[in-house]
């Protein structure tokens, strides 16, 4: 990634950036985010196949976003959830610049969100082939079936919450787990809390999920909780006919539409 | 004292499977599940995992549970009626596999958990286990179990531990308890008489990294220091890291009520948490990633040697295996090692 | 049946003052005689308050070790465990168990005048060592009480704010914030660092005691050392997260000091030793 290296040390020299958040090496073949701050470190940026984790997350955290202005070396879905943010009023052109990542690896750099937003329109999210067909499993199975798998797939989950530490669209400062008054949902890992925890997350993050699958790498205990989003953004295009993040921010499921076809509000 | 060691034939592990098992003993055994592997009451021998290096999650599960009740109560028409847990009629079971590095952490939970006040929930668990530790003859680079002063082939923690000799091989086993010894008894003929005494040419070889007393000394004067700061950046804030932790045993108390009656439950916890250390007031003692990051290692490091004479880290590698954003704490450590103040 | 750490006593809520918007205290008397024969506890230790289905909550005990057969707690409803015990009436039931912590070194300042300062909702923590002092009152020299809260209505214990004034052996300063006096309000107006600067209390064999909010705190303690006193003779308290209680849940870290074993009770010179972690 020469260009990018490049670019980083640019925008750091020149002060047009504070931070360029990308990949480095981790250990063994793991690769870890990077915050580039001085031009001499911008060489460690790499970007290969291997870099999967959704640098979005780190735009809204606390002391990243307290450096000043961000460039982000941004895939995808890291562009989709930049745009979803955005329309979540968490960024903005004036404290980030996306340096966009084909998917030939060539760098794009956008001048602002619409053009972001423009880049990532030409791509619908789809779910791949392996997963598409673990959910039509599911959704063939009786209701019994399915219960069975949720409870077996649910039950070694320790509630970590490494999933909503990982996804950027996880970025409340309180949580609805964290809330006390009511307690919505149970604090122990049990049956019931781990059921009501991930039904919940699943739920917040309906019109949201860019579907990057951050939250199942991020599992330690790879549980396949990514299913239960992806389900999500079936059943959005089925009712709503699919879920683009847009700048406009109509959100899927807090917007209202006249030719919404539920009819209770009417 | 002499270790009794004594040869046990390769197709011999499954025997005493079975007859553990006709003793109605619960087995708990690493199981392989999304290509991760947990510890889980074993049904059958063929169901135990044995490729990996190190079990996802550690075993402390089994005396420290993730959630468990510590008492019960009920309202009715006779007022209200609280009950402790019955310890007296826990099952006995069976912690097999379990590496020299998880079997060794046992000794710092019970020293946290015996801390002053006697924790009778966890020591009564604990009483009722058997733990069959699996020397390593494989590593990856997440491994420092001798930079902890752990080995591969530590006894520490084991009532009985089994040496594989070369791959295929038989197994050595040391005789290091009391309870081990009672194994022995339920399958005397599996444990065969032994000559041989050597078992380190069969370890995996774990190079030391650093200094594990030189760190502690350290840290005493490293609270302001900013690496603190430059190691957690890329941290998330989950709480990974403690929970495959075999050493981590903050926990929360929290009250279920089902209508008129229910449970107050102890469960894990983790100082990664930004709410760990949140008052209902609102104010943070700990309100930034770096000041839990710091606790975390300060914790293991410093503050547990210092007050319980034990370290908090093991050296299994567990949390940097687990870590979302792949934060290492052998590179932490190391680097905390060559900072200078 | 073994110890179980988590067990609380069963105590009965005798009788609940309302001492300000949001504040009660609660006398509590054990159900069971043989709890209460077994029980002792000293002058700044807490417990874990609970209501059963609800949760635990920590507070000090705010009632003298000098006066048998109670217990009494002094708390704010503002979480889910306050909220739930401000909704408990006289003769419910609820969980107790402590005592935890270590307590004010009330013995080794026999013969010394005594100086409580204290602000808000931080008197209970002290009423429990400022009745105890009172209780064996020939001990000590002067007693002088300084307790500031933001409004006359906000002042808690009112009832014994009278009888210590009325006390000749005890010298008694109220404060509130400005602004938050009521037309009747003969007491001070002003901050209780500011008052204290004021009435400048001689710190000649004298121990001050100062519990509050964290700003009083620190604005108070540079008044104490410009009037002379050595940061041993200055003592608080401190308030982290506790689950626990006594030294197993990992929450009330101050560097490494528990504050749950090591505390509440500390002396300024041992803060000073401490990293800013509370």
């Amino acid at each position: 990634m020469v260009d990018l290296i490049k670019r980083a040390k640019e925008l750091i020299e020149t002060s047009a950036v504070r931070v360029v958040i990308g990949y480095e090496q981790g250990i063994g073949n793991k690769t870890r985010a990077l915050f580039v701050e001085k031009a001499e470190d911008a060489g460690k940026l790499i970007f290969d196949s291997r870099c999967v984790q959704n640098l979005a997350v780190y735009i809204t955290k606390k002391e990243i976003k307290e450096k000043g202005k961000m460039a982000i070396a941004a895939t995808l879905p890291v562009m989709r959830s930049i745009i979803q943010l955005a329309s979540e009023f968490q960024v903005n052109d004036n404290n980030l610049l996306v340096l966009g990542i084909t998917a030939e690896s060539k760098l794009i750099e956008f001048a602002n969100l619409v053009e972001v937003e423009t880049f990532v329109h030409q791509y619908q999210i789809e779910i791949d082939a392996r997963n598409k067909e673990m959910l039509d499993k599911l959704g063939k199975m009786t209701q019994a079936e399915r219960w069975k798998f949720w409870i077996d797939e649910l039950a070694p989950c320790f509630k970590c919450y490494a999933c909503r530490a990982a996804c950027p669209m996880c970025y409340c400062h309180r949580c609805t787990v964290d809330f006390n008054q009511p307690q919505w949902i149970p604090v122990p890992s049990h049956e019931l809390g781990n059921l009501e925890w991930h039904i919940m997350r699943a739920m917040h993050l309906t019109g949201r999920c860019i579907d990057c699958d951050a939250c199942y790498n991020a599992c330690p205990l790879s549980i396949p909780i990514n299913l239960l989003t992806k389900k999500m953004l079936e059943d959005a295009k089925e009712h709503f006919g699919g879920y683009q993040p847009s700048l406009k921010g109509d959100h899927l499921m807090s917007t209202y539409k006249p030719d919404d076809k539920e009819n209770f509000i009417h | 004292m002499n270790i009794d060691k004594r040869l046990v034939r390769r197709d011999s592990l499954e025997k005493l499977f079975d007859i553990l098992k006709q003793n109605s003993k619960k087995i708990y055994a690493p199981f392989l599940k999304n290509g991760k592997t947990t510890f889980r009451d074993a049904e059958s021998f063929a169901m135990i995992s044995t490729g990996h290096i190190q079990t996802t999650e550690s075993s402390k599960d089994i005396a420290f549970p993730r959630t468990e009740k510590i008492l019960d109560y009920s309202k009715g028409k006779d007022g209200l009626v609280v009950k402790g847990i019955d310890l007296e009629n826990l099952p006995g079971v069976i912690l097999w596999g379990v590496r020299p590095c998880d079997a060794v952490g046992i000794g710092a939970l019970s020293s946290i958990f015996n801390w002053d006040y006697k924790d009778e929930i966890y020591n009564s668990r604990l009483l009722q286990v058997t733990v069959f530790g699996f020397s390593c003859n494989k590593s990856d680079e997440y491994c420092f179990c001798t930079s902890v002063g752990g080995t591969p082939g530590n006894t520490a923690g084991s009532d009985i531990l089994f040496t594989r000799m070369g791959e295929d091989g038989d197994y050595l086993a040391e005789i290091l308890t009391d309870k081990g010894i009672t194994v022995v008894l339920m399958a005397p003929d599996l444990f065969e008489k032994s000559e041989i005494a050597e078992k380190e040419k069969f370890l995996a070889v774990v190079p030391v990294r650093f200094n594990n007393k030189e760190i502690s000394e350290k840290l005493d004067k490293f609270f302001e220091s900013k690496v603190w700061n430059d190691q957690s950046l890329i941290c998330l804030g989950c709480g990974a890291c403690a929970y495959v932790c075999p050493t981590c045993a903050c926990f929360d108390i929290q009250d279920e009520a089902h209508g008129k009656s229910g449970s107050r439950i102890r469960c894990w916890d983790s100082c990664g948490f930004s709410h760990f250390t949140l008052h209902t007031s609102g104010h943070n003692p700990r309100a930034i990633q770096s000041a839990r990051w710091r606790q975390r290692i300060m914790h293991k490091f410093s503050y547990m040697p210092e007050r319980l004479s034990v370290f908090g880290c093991t050296g299994c590698g567990r949390c940097s295996r687990a870590c979302p954003a792949d934060m290492n704490i052998l590179e932490n450590l190391i680097s905390i090692q060559e900072v200078t103040l | 049946m073994m110890d179980n750490l988590y067990m609380p006593y069963p105590m009965r809520i005798e009788r609940i003052t309302y001492e300000a918007p949001g504040v009660k205290t609660f006398m509590l008397k054990f159900v069971n005689e043989a709890d209460q024969d077994k029980f002792s506890y000293k002058a700044g230790q807490f417990g874990e308050y609970s209501v059963y289905g609800v949760g635990e909550s920590t507070f000090c005990i705010a009632s003298t070790p000098t006066r048998k057969g109670y217990i009494e707690c002094t708390f704010r409803q503002t979480g889910k465990v306050t909220n739930a015990l401000s909704g408990c009436e006289e003769g419910s039931i609820i969980g107790f168990r402590g005592p935890y912590g270590n307590v004010f070194p009330i013995d080794e300042w026999k013969g010394n005048s005594l100086l409580f300062i204290a602000g808000g909702i931080a008197l209970p923590p002290m009423r429990c060592v400022i009745w105890n002092a009172l209780d064996l009152r020939e001990n000590f020299k002067d007693v002088t009480i300084i307790y500031g809260a933001r409004t006359v209505k906000d002042l808690v214990y009112k009832e014994e704010l009278k009888d210590w004034e009325l006390r000749k052996d005890v010298k008694l300063i109220t404060t509130v914030d400005p602004g938050g006096e009521s037309p009747d309000w003969s007491g001070e107006i002003g901050f209780v660092p500011t008052i204290v600067e004021k009435i400048a209390p001689s710190s000649k064999d004298t121990i001050a005691i100062v519990c509050g909010p964290p700003v009083m705190i620190k604005y108070t303690f540079p008044v104490l050392a410009k009037l002379g006193f050595a940061d041993e003779n200055i003592y608080t308290t401190l308030e982290n997260r506790m689950k626990c209680g006594f030294g197993k849940c990992g929450r009330c870290n101050v560097g490494k000091v528990y504050v749950c074993k090591d505390g509440p009770v500390f002396s300024l010179a041992q803060l000073k030793e401490l990293p800013d972690e509370y």
